[in-house]
């Protein structure tokens, strides 16, 4: 078992670099779908403002 | 992304990464001159092939944002650029650790292990480029021609140990074009691996080519939001 020690090193490693990319691109995904979610609603909320003071508009002409 | 898609994936790479598992530490017999620390060899290679393809995706990614101008390009060109420099990163780690016990150093300034590091620059600059600026269609374009034009030290890469003196095993095929490997069990675990890693590029260039996308819809949106608060302003 001479070496062993640079064996288990180069696995340890890869894996480790490997689960820490895919933690990153993890918790990326998850603070990009709240911001998602947050704009759409915010943008949802600001077209219904808006029908509804064209509404009000038209209604006082 | 397809959530379902992301799993099956996923289990995927997981499996094949069990079984490249059992055969480095179990099934594949033990090189004779080198020992145990030759078992290396059979994720080091795979990390380099999955880095090249990377790269080259980023290429072909580059030439068709340039033609197309889609952003879907741009991010795709992006992903892989970013996988493949996580590869490219363990392809020179483990080659630094297997070199020590069998070279005597770290590191040498070796013509395979020199265009590695020159590729691995390479596309740090492009991934710095990406950090630093805007995400405006120049820049993108800008990264496009750098991609294009850095894929060009993979081949090199791959033919220094041909053209130039050099201690790096040429491991699929020798300078005297016999195989570096005999045994059918080694190329049967060194082809499992492979398939382990290619299908784990995969699915991490899916996962962050969606998180990409999700970033381009964001800013669409944002703006959608700014259109829509200056209408409601002119109200």
């Amino acid at each position: 078992m001479e070496n062993f020690g640079y064996l288990f090193a180069a696995y340890t490693i890869i894996f480790a670099v490997i689960f820490l990319y895919v933690v990153f691109i993890w918790r990326r995904q998850a603070r990009l779908e709240v911001e998602l979610r947050t704009l759409e609603a915010r943008l949802k909320e600001v077209r219904q403002e808006l029908m509804a003071r064209e509404t009000t508009a038209r209604a006082a002409q | 992304m397809n959530k379902s898609l992301n799993l099956a994936l996923g289990a995927l790479t997981g499996g094949l990464m069990v079984v490249a598992i059992y055969m480095v530490f179990e099934y594949v017999p033990t090189e004779a001159d080198q020992g145990i620390v030759q078992r290396i060899f059979y994720f080091h290679v795979p990390c380099a092939w999955v880095a090249f393809a990377a790269f080259g995706l980023v290429a072909i990614c580059g030439i068709f944002y340039l033609w197309l101008e889609s952003p879907i390009w741009d991010d795709l060109g992006y992903a892989a650029a970013e996988s493949g420099m996580v590869f490219c990163t363990l392809v020179l780690v483990t080659g630094s650790i297997w070199a020590k016990p069998i070279w005597g150093t770290w590191w040498t300034w070796d013509s395979r292990l020199t265009t590695t590091l020159i590729l691995w620059l390479l596309y740090g600059g492009y991934l710095l480029l990406r950090a630093m600026a805007d995400d405006t269609p120049q820049v993108a374009r800008f990264a496009a021609v750098v991609g294009i034009v850095a894929v060009a030290d993979v081949p090199v890469v791959v033919v220094s140990v041909r053209l130039w003196r050099t201690i790096h095993p040429a491991v699929l095929v020798t300078r005297e074009g016999g195989h570096g490997l005999e045994d059918p069990r080694m190329v049967a675990t060194l082809l499992v691996a492979l398939a382990a890693f290619t299908a784990l590029f995969v699915w991490l260039l899916i996962l962050r080519f969606a998180t990409l996308r999700m970033r381009t819809r964001i800013a669409k949106l944002a703006g959608e939001l700014n259109l829509a608060h200056a209408a409601a302003g002119d109200l």
